[in-house]
């Protein structure tokens, strides 16, 4: 009886736990029992807001692969024409983060697709050059993006993406500024 | 009537209170003065903040103001990504200028990018004692 019990939990959980994980999907349209699952893990570290998320959104380690980061931070006084020299040890840190949490390590859905979007000798620097990326964005025109002031340049997510630094770039989430408002 | 006004003054005195961001920021600008036995003026520091430097990359002409703007009591906005930058202005934001090594990092950086190379310590004592008074 307390087994039939136990195996009786433990498939409702089951059952629970993959319908919370399906709500991630595209498909979701709002439930109150589940929240959906962010497509990229969320930025939790406090040393990586306060270096990287000083100048540009804190861009969530697994939208781009290990060996990307790994670059990345090897021209940190040219980085992408800035200066974001950090000091020896937060740089070790900061390095430690991003590889651990790379699109090719994670779990998550979106850093799955970015990852498996790139060829082996692909090592983009920019999020923006994955195929992944390209793909998702191929109907907007650069024009668009750059004409709009309040969205600048087509590496400012949160400038449509709402909850971009929540780690979610859900289509329903796009507000993009000005007369365009929703996406979808 | 009289509660209301001393609760006025003492509003006003609690503003013009130097704040604990004003103490550190102080104790940065005495470091510096002790490094070459310098003296730092206001004046200095603000043809400093709105001095412009040519480049030949991207955007060409460069300053502090760039991106935190002439009048530092308002927010600025980077040049390039356009993210909001918090005013620089101790009074109106107290959280700037409380930590040393955050001060040094970003003269490190910035000095780099907007000048194209370190500032020397005259100009960050002028920088901050500008700063200060803002």
């Amino acid at each position: 009886m307390k087994k039939s019990i136990v195996i009786g939990s433990v498939i409702i959980s089951s059952a629970v736990a993959s319908l919370a994980y399906c709500s991630g999907g595209g498909e979701y349209e709002g439930s109150k029992w589940f929240k959906p699952r962010p497509d990229v893990a969320p930025v939790t570290n406090q040393l990586y807001k306060n270096e990287c998320a000083s100048c540009h959104m804190g861009y969530q380690p697994g939208l781009l692969p290990e060996r990307s980061w790994q670059k990345l931070m090897t021209g940190l006084d040219d980085h992408f024409s800035d200066n974001a020299e950090l000091t020896a040890e937060s740089y070790t840190a900061i390095l430690n983060y991003l590889t651990d949490n790379a699109a090719d390590k994670s779990d998550y859905k979106r850093s799955r697709r970015i990852a498996n979007s790139l060829a082996a000798d692909d090592t983009p620097l920019r999020i923006t050059d994955t195929d992944y990326f390209k793909r998702k964005h191929r109907e907007l025109s650069l024009t668009t993006i750059t004409h709009n002031a309040e969205i600048g340049s087509i590496s400012n997510c949160i400038a449509c993406h709402s909850q971009a630094d929540k780690g979610s770039f859900n289509e329903n989430e796009i507000r993009i500024p000005g007369a365009l408002g929703r996406w979808d | 009537m009289k509660k209301q006004t001393l609760v006025s003054a003492s509003l006003l005195v609690a503003i013009h209170t130097p704040l604990f961001a004003g103490e550190q920021l102080e104790s940065t600008i005495q470091l510096y003065q002790r490094q070459g036995n310098l003296s730092f003026s206001v004046e200095a520091g603000k043809t400093l903040w709105n001095q412009e430097i040519t480049h030949k990359q991207m955007p060409v002409t460069r300053s502090c103001a760039s991106c935190h703007g002439s009048d530092v009591s308002q927010s600025g906005k980077h040049i390039k990504t356009t993210k909001v930058i918090k005013p620089m202005s101790p009074t109106i934001n107290p959280d700037r200028f409380t930590d040393q090594a955050k001060i040094e990092k970003w003269f490190l950086r910035n000095c780099k990018w907007t000048w194209g190379r370190e500032c020397s310590v005259q100009e960050k004592g002028d920088i901050l004692r500008y700063l200060s008074q803002q």
